[in-house]
Order: structure tokens, then sequence, then C-alpha cells
């Protein structure tokens, strides 16, 4: 006998446990903690429970440990967790308006009400490796800088903040968007078919993968499907989430969580009949993940070409039907990497055709 | 004689601009209707009404189907409409690539209309096919190539070819020697010409070009700011133009 | 794991792949869209069917996993042990005692009886898929059973190559009716669909379509009158059972060229070697 034909489950076996021993890594170097994954590595827990449609820090902490930090990996494990679970009815929409604000800026406008909240940004970080972290070591704030700190956080957060697109749409310089009581498709529960209304495309963009949303994006930016965009507002804090609970007959408060919302302001249309007004872009993300929320805004808007009466250019991020069937970094993955997989069977016939073609071009 | 087609009342808008509005006429098997006018004029629309490309908003179009008799085609489920267009009809685009598959061989290009119709003999669709680019003037050791391989007038006999080979009964062509030399364009015209004659095909011509009208069409349709100005047999029309614009397009072509 | 609901899908979900299961089988060949889950194993690694024998899995079922036509390679045995573990059915290599066999990239050599169903992973299932990408447009196709293009892509390899070179995945016209993809079986393969007594599913996880065969359906290859379609094989016989009738993998036995012939079907192999012996 020969090794391919048998053996698969001891292989198997085998690097599995292989597998394990490389999670952990150096035993001489302490276990890493879930507690200590969710608390400083956040972010990245913020894209797994964005990207996995899944919000809970904890198992996203713990996915990444699981995935030795492939962050899709720990996406593709909250997906595979997630659909084990019973769906025992749907919240209220959250209401992004009474947020309280971590961050809150705007492009558009020097001030706002309510003020430019910069919050914890990278924004203007200069991006120099800081070695006092190499040598594990933390500089404490000085006692000044943390009553400041301290000050700053809860004065942030404490009130919610008049939205920047709803001053521009009480002039109607902002086009309103359509309201309804209908309720929206769901991709994860009806398979998807184009073409997709605007709820189906914002719900697939936002489990979007980040790369491929943010390359998407930028193309945009840089004449394939150009629509202008200005951060409108970028909002970053926590949402309360509540829920009919037909037994009591009114809403409950079921939790909290922390969102990114982004709205874009996008050149305006109008005609001699229609006056000019802007349109808007948006983008709504589980977490911290303002790079996401602000492509996902950009490919909305990019993608309402045909409503808004734009010219179809042929880019890229005017296509519905290219963009959401590529969106989905599990389907891209899984399908990418099954050519790993044995495909002997169909390269036998191939093999074989080819043979016979080039025997009968010798002859 | 019936008419093969009757059009009637077609108008078309563009939300408050007028595509081509009110657009009667008839036409007879065997006949070539020329509608010329400058780009804006509604020709194109017209043409597009006509071949299913785009809903008017009011009218009729009734064709004389050799399979389903006299049906109007706006009422025809897509269905019926895309099986009519795989056989009785036949849209010659002016750009070669709209009417072609780039990827495909001449070949598979003129045998794809008789497979869509369910032929299935390798050996006699090659042999249609073969026959059909001679027709075209395309030598038969390019029948394995793509059109990309192609110039211009060859690609556009190539669409010409992969149109006729079922013998639809009516042709809707758009500027079929737009973007083509000369005299590409003069030897494309001869070969259209004898084609119609030969297949007694019905045909609907639009161009800016009244050369090819006085070639090709028996009668004419003059359009303008989306209606039809001027109407007749195409050398009385265009040796006495009444309609002042008429007027101005044949002496526009003489002045060149 | 035991803390995860019978076949790992939870009953509703199984519910609505059924009512899709139920759907393909009244429409042969139609791929009805179905709300595919993310799975533990990764899109394009059979969730399609893995979704389909979950939702069809009884505990009195006897299962069969290949891929390649083997019991043991690595994705079957990965398959078969969520089973075991998932469900805690028994699991069998044997087509005859086999109720329900998932497969990848093959059918078994041994004939299917009535009773059996067998599931297909399917990556693509879309046969016009790489002569016309949009799924709007071929969907359109299918409704008006527009199929010219499909040829077009036969001719053209007639005119290249003087013969049909599509080996596996070859499309096949259901009941005269739709044109499906086989899913990525070598075409050898194809005239087992034709007629079998077994149900046979097609799942396709990522493209989120199931399909389906009812037993004693119509399969037919598509070609030309004058280019028949021909279910080729490797030429030789099987270094270890003999059979001159399977399809065959090239084995490279040594770094100088050598090679053999072996059956793919590794539990068809083994029960001619055994009867031999």
């Amino acid at each position: 006998m020969y090794v391919a034909v048998k053996g698969g489950e001891k292989a198997i076996d085998e690097a599995h446990a292989w597998l394990a021993h490389e999670r952990r890594g150096d035993p001489a170097t302490p276990v890493l903690d879930t507690a200590q994954i969710r608390e400083q590595l956040t972010l990245s827990c913020y894209r797994v429970m964005a990207e996995g449609s899944l919000y809970d820090l904890d198992l996203a902490a713990l996915a990444i440990k699981q995935a030795r930090g492939d962050l899709i990996e720990a996406i593709f494990l909250i997906r595979a967790y997630r659909t084990t679970l019973p769906r025992f009815g749907v919240s209220a929409p959250i209401d992004t308006s009474a947020m309280l604000c971590l961050r809150r800026i705007s492009a558009t406008f020097k001030d706002a009400p309510g003020g430019q909240l910069l919050g914890p940004t990278f924004d203007y970080t200069h991006r120099l490796l800081d070695f006092t972290l190499l040598a594990n070591g933390e500089a404490p704030l000085k006692r000044d800088e943390r009553d400041s700190l301290a000050k700053g956080m809860a004065s942030q957060s404490a009130e919610p903040l008049a939205r920047v697109s709803d001053i521009l749409g009480n002039d109607a310089l902002l086009q309103a968007e359509p309201t309804g009581d209908e309720a929206p498709g769901d991709l994860t529960r009806e398979p998807l078919e184009f073409p997709a209304d605007r709820a189906l495309r914002l719900q697939s963009l936002s489990r979007a993968d980040e790369g491929f949303a943010l390359s998407l994006a930028y193309s945009t930016q840089r004449g394939y499907g150009r629509n202008h965009p200005f951060i409108g507002e970028l909002r970053v804090g926590v949402v309360e989430v509540s829920m009919e609970i037909p037994e009591l007959g009114f809403s409950v408060v079921i939790g909290e969580m922390t969102v990114t919302e982004c709205e874009t302001v996008n050149q305006f249309v109008g005609s001699r009949k229609q006056p000019a007004q802007f349109t808007r872009g948006y983008g709504l993300t589980f977490g911290h993940t303002e790079r996401k929320a602000i492509a996902m805004a950009l490919l909305d808007r990019a993608l309402r070409w045909e409503e808004l009466g734009e010219d179809n250019v042929g880019a890229p991020a005017q296509d519905a039907e290219f963009v959401l069937s590529h969106a989905d970094n599990i389907q891209a993955t899984g399908f990418l990497e099954h050519i790993k997989l044995p495909h002997y069977v169909d390269f036998q016939s191939e093999l074989e055709l080819v043979r016979r073609l080039r025997a009968e071009a010798g002859q | 004689m019936n008419p093969i087609l009757e059009v009637s009342g077609i108008t078309r808008r563009y939300g408050d601009r007028i595509g081509c509005a009110d657009i009667s006429f008839d036409l007879y098997p065997g006949e070539v209707m020329g509608i010329v006018g400058e780009s804006g004029s509604g020709k194109s629309t017209l043409l597009n009404c006509l071949a299913g490309e785009l809903i008017p908003d009011a009218g009729r179009i009734l064709f004389d189907s050799r399979a389903e008799g006299v049906c109007d085609l706006l009422d025809l489920s897509e269905m019926q409409r895309r099986v009519l267009s795989r056989i009785e009809l036949a849209f010659v685009h002016q750009n070669p690539r709209d009417g072609l598959r780039m990827g495909v061989s001449a070949g598979g290009n003129v045998g794809e209309r008789l497979m869509g119709v369910g032929q299935r003999h390798y050996g006699n669709i090659r042999e249609q096919a073969l026959s059909w680019l001679e027709r075209v003037e395309i030598p038969a050791d390019r029948i394995d190539d793509r059109p990309s391989q192609f110039s211009g007038g060859m690609q556009q006999r190539l669409q010409i070819a992969r149109n006729l080979v079922t013998s639809p009964r009516l042709v809707f062509m758009d500027e079929p020697t737009g973007g083509l030399d000369v005299s590409v364009q003069a030897r494309l015209l001869d070969l259209l010409r004898g084609l119609v004659r030969e297949m007694g095909l019905s045909a609907i011509v639009v161009t800016h070009d009244l050369a090819v009208v006085r070639l090709l069409a028996d009668r004419i349709l003059v359009m303008k700011s989306g209606q039809v100005v001027e109407s007749g047999l195409t050398d009385q029309v265009l040796d006495d133009p009444h309609h002042p614009y008429t007027q101005l397009l044949v002496a526009s072509v003489l002045q060149a | 794991m035991s803390d995860y609901n019978f076949a790992y899908l939870d009953e509703q979900t199984k519910r609505m792949i059924r009512r899709a299961l139920l759907k393909a089988i009244a429409v042969p060949g139609y791929q009805v869209p179905f709300a595919s889950r993310e799975m533990p194993m990764p899109y394009g690694w059979g969730t399609g069917g893995v979704q389909v024998t979950a939702s069809t899995l009884v505990p009195e079922d006897v299962l069969k996993v290949i891929d390649q036509g083997a019991d043991d390679t690595t994705n079957a045995v990965s398959i078969r042990r969520f089973f075991e573990v998932t469900a805690g059915v028994e699991t069998t290599t044997e087509v005859p005692v086999a109720t329900l066999i998932q497969t990848r990239h093959r059918v078994p050599e041994t004939p299917l009886t009535e009773g059996q169903i067998i599931v297909y992973q399917v990556p693509i299932p879309e046969p016009l898929r790489f002569l016309e990408p949009r799924e709007t447009e071929t969907r359109k196709m299918h409704s008006l059973g527009e199929y010219g293009l499909m040829h077009v892509k036969l001719y053209e390899d007639i005119a290249r190559h003087g013969e049909i070179a599509t080996t596996y995945a070859y499309p096949a016209r259901v009941s005269s009716g739709y044109v499906m993809d086989p899913s990525p079986i070598p075409k050898f393969d194809n005239p087992k669909l034709d007629h079998s007594p077994a149900i046979q599913l097609f799942g396709a996880g990522r493209e989120q379509r199931i399909y389906a065969l009812p037993p004693w359906t119509s399969v037919q290859s598509l070609d030309f009158e004058d280019h028949p379609f021909d279910p080729s094989r490797a030429d030789g016989e099987c270094a270890l059972c003999g059979s001159k009738d399977s399809y065959l993998d090239e084995v490279i036995t040594d770094d100088a060229g050598g090679r053999m012939f072996i059956c793919s079907d590794t539990d068809y192999c083994a029960r001619r070697s055994e009867g031999a012996a």
C-alpha cells in the first residue's frame, strides 16, 4: 500500500496535536489569558465581532486565542458558533442619535454642537515604535494627566450629541433617507438574491472583509466610481439594545454595545426642477472599527448610482453583484483554500485528455 | 400584400424630454426603410423601441411572424420575445463588440444562433458557418480565429453573418457602417445590398449618412426632435426634399 | 461537542433546508436558493453537502463519506468524524451497507440501490457560470431554456482540439429540461447519474444552492450528434484488484517516472480484492 491511500485519520490527529503545540508556543512564556486579549487587543476583538456578526467580546477573544491570532480564522470560528445559536427574536432598531460617544468628529464643519471629540484615536499619533512596550514597561500617567483624562472621559460620554446629518437635513441640504416600518431582509436567514435592496447591501457590507471593503472604497477615491465623499460624521460609542417582550407589551433594555457609525456627505445631485442636494453614504459596524465603517459608507454610496440617476461607469464598486458576491471573507477564504484539498480525480481526467491530444498531434 | 411590420403611435419620453413621439409607419416584406436624422433626433430611440431594447410609453408594434402570425411585439412575454429574436429578428449593432462574442471563434459566433435553435450536428453547423463566412467574404481559414484578431470591417461582416444565418424576416441595423474607413464602408454597403436583395430581407436601417440610405433604402423617414418631419420613396425625398430640415440635410451632404 | 443538536444544525435550519430539498426534488435540476449557514468547516470543503447530509440524516442511518473515491482521504475522514461526533450515527465504507453517502468528486463504482441517498458536494452549481458570470443573467437563461451558449463552448472545444475537452463537471440535461452541473465528478461518472435508483442531492454551501435528481430521472450529457459523449477513462487495469472497468488513479511509484494505476474507489477495490482472495 502507498501512504496517500491510508493513514488519513492518523495524519489528521497528528496535525491537530502539532497545531495545539504551536498555538501554545514556548511553555517558558506565560499562557495568554483571554481577558488580556479582550482588554489589550480590543481592536482585534472588535474586528472579529464585526465580521463574525456576533457581539461578544469574550468569545471574540477566545476565537483569537484559539486561532493563534489569525483574525479570519477567528471570524470563521465565531460564524460557525453563531450558526448553532437559536434565534429568540429581533431587537428594536438601535438609536445611534442616543449614543454616548467616545469619539465624534465631523470633517464638514469646523465645529458642531457638542464639539469635535477625538476620543481614543491613533489619528494624530506619530507612528514610532515604543520600545518601552517591548521592555514590558508601561510608563504610568502622571497624576495631572490622569485627572484630566478622567474628567474628559466623564464629560464626553455623559450626553447624547446632535447628529451633523440632522443639522444639514433640517435645511433639506441633505437628501432625506426613505423611512418605513418594513422589516429589512436578513441575509443570514435568506439566500442573497439580486438585485439586492439597500438594506441587504448594507448588511452584507457591515460584515464584509475589512481589507476588501477598504480597497474597493479606495478605488472609488482614485476615480473608479468617484463620489466625492466628506465625512459628515463619524461617531463611536455605546448604544442600548432593547427588545419588545410580547408578554410585557413594552420594550426592555437587554444590553448595550459599542458601535461605529459613519455618514458621508457626497456630491450633490440636482437639476433645473430639482434643487441641488447632498446625498449620503452610510456605514455602521460593531465595535470600534472606523476604517471599516468609512469604507462601508463609501461603498454604500457608490452602489446607489442607479437610484440617484448617476452613470454606471463600469467601476467595480458600482457593481452590486460583484461587490456583494465577493465581500465575505469566510466564503472567499474557504473557496480559495479548498484548492489545497485533493483534486487528483479531476486532474487525472485532464491528464488523460492532454496525453491523448498530444499523441494525436504527434501523429 | 400584408405589411411585415405595422408601427403605430410609438412614443418614448425620458422624463420631460421627448425621445420620439407618435411614430407610425408600415414596412412591407422585402422592403428596406431608412431612418435618418442628426444625433438627438430620436432615430436611435425609435430603433431601440422597435428592437425591444427600450420599452415605449405608448404605441403598438405588430409583427407578422412566421411562427405565431401577427402579434404585438410589446405584448409578448420575454420568453416569446427571445425566441423571436433568435429566429425571426436580427440586430446589427454599430459597434461589432456589442453584437459579437469576442472570446469565441468566428465559426462559434456564426454557429451560436443555429445551436440556440436546437441544431446539434457539429459538421452541419460548421458547414453552414463556412458558407456564411464565404458569403461575407471572410476567408475560410479564419474560421477558428477570434474576432479580436479581425479588422473592423471584417468584424462587422462577421456580425452580419452571425445575424443572418437563421434567415431572419426582419433586420434592425444601427449605423452599420459607422466607425469604418470610407473604402471599407463602400465594400460593406455593397455586400449588404447584395444580401438584402438575394434574401429578400426586410430591414430598418438607422443612419446619419444619406449615402447609406440612398444605396440601401427603398423608403425613408426623416426625423427631427423626436418627430417624423418627412417620409417617402428615398429618391423622391432626397432629390426633391420638401421640409426645410430635409433640405438642410441634403444640402449639407452636397457641400461636403 | 455533545452540547450541539443532532447533526449540529438546529431544527429550524434543518426544516428550512428540507423545504429547499423538497422543492429541488419536485423540479429536477433546478437550483433552489437556500440560506446556507456557516459550518465549522470552510466553504469549498463540503459545507453544502454537510448541510444537506445534516438535514437528511436520521439516527438509524449508516453513513459513508468519500472524497476522490476514497474513504480515508483527509477531508472524508474529517467530515465522517464530524457526523460521528455530532450525530452519533453508524458509519461504514461499504456502499451496499450505507443508507446515505456523501461524496466529493466521485460516484461509487458499486451501483446504488433504491432507498439510498447520495449527497454531492458542489463548488460551483451553475453550469453556465464560466460562460456568463452574472447570476441574474444565468437564472434568466435557465428560465428561458437558452442553452445555445453551452453548445458554443463544446463547439469551440471541437474546433480547437478535435474533441470535447471538458473532462469533469461535464454538463448534463435533466429530463430534457434544466442543464445541470453534476459537480466535479469525472465525466466517466456521468452515466451513473442517469436513471439512478437512488435519490441524488446536490449541495453548494458558499453559493447557497441546492438541486436534486429524484430516482429514475433521465440525465443526458450534452454533446453533438456527430461527436457523441464519450465517458473515457485511463487505459489500463487496477494493479491491486485487476479491474478493467473502474476509474483509475495514477500513482507515481518512484522518482524515475515509474507509475501504476489503482482504483480510485477504495471500497470497490478492497471488496474485489477480498472476493478474489
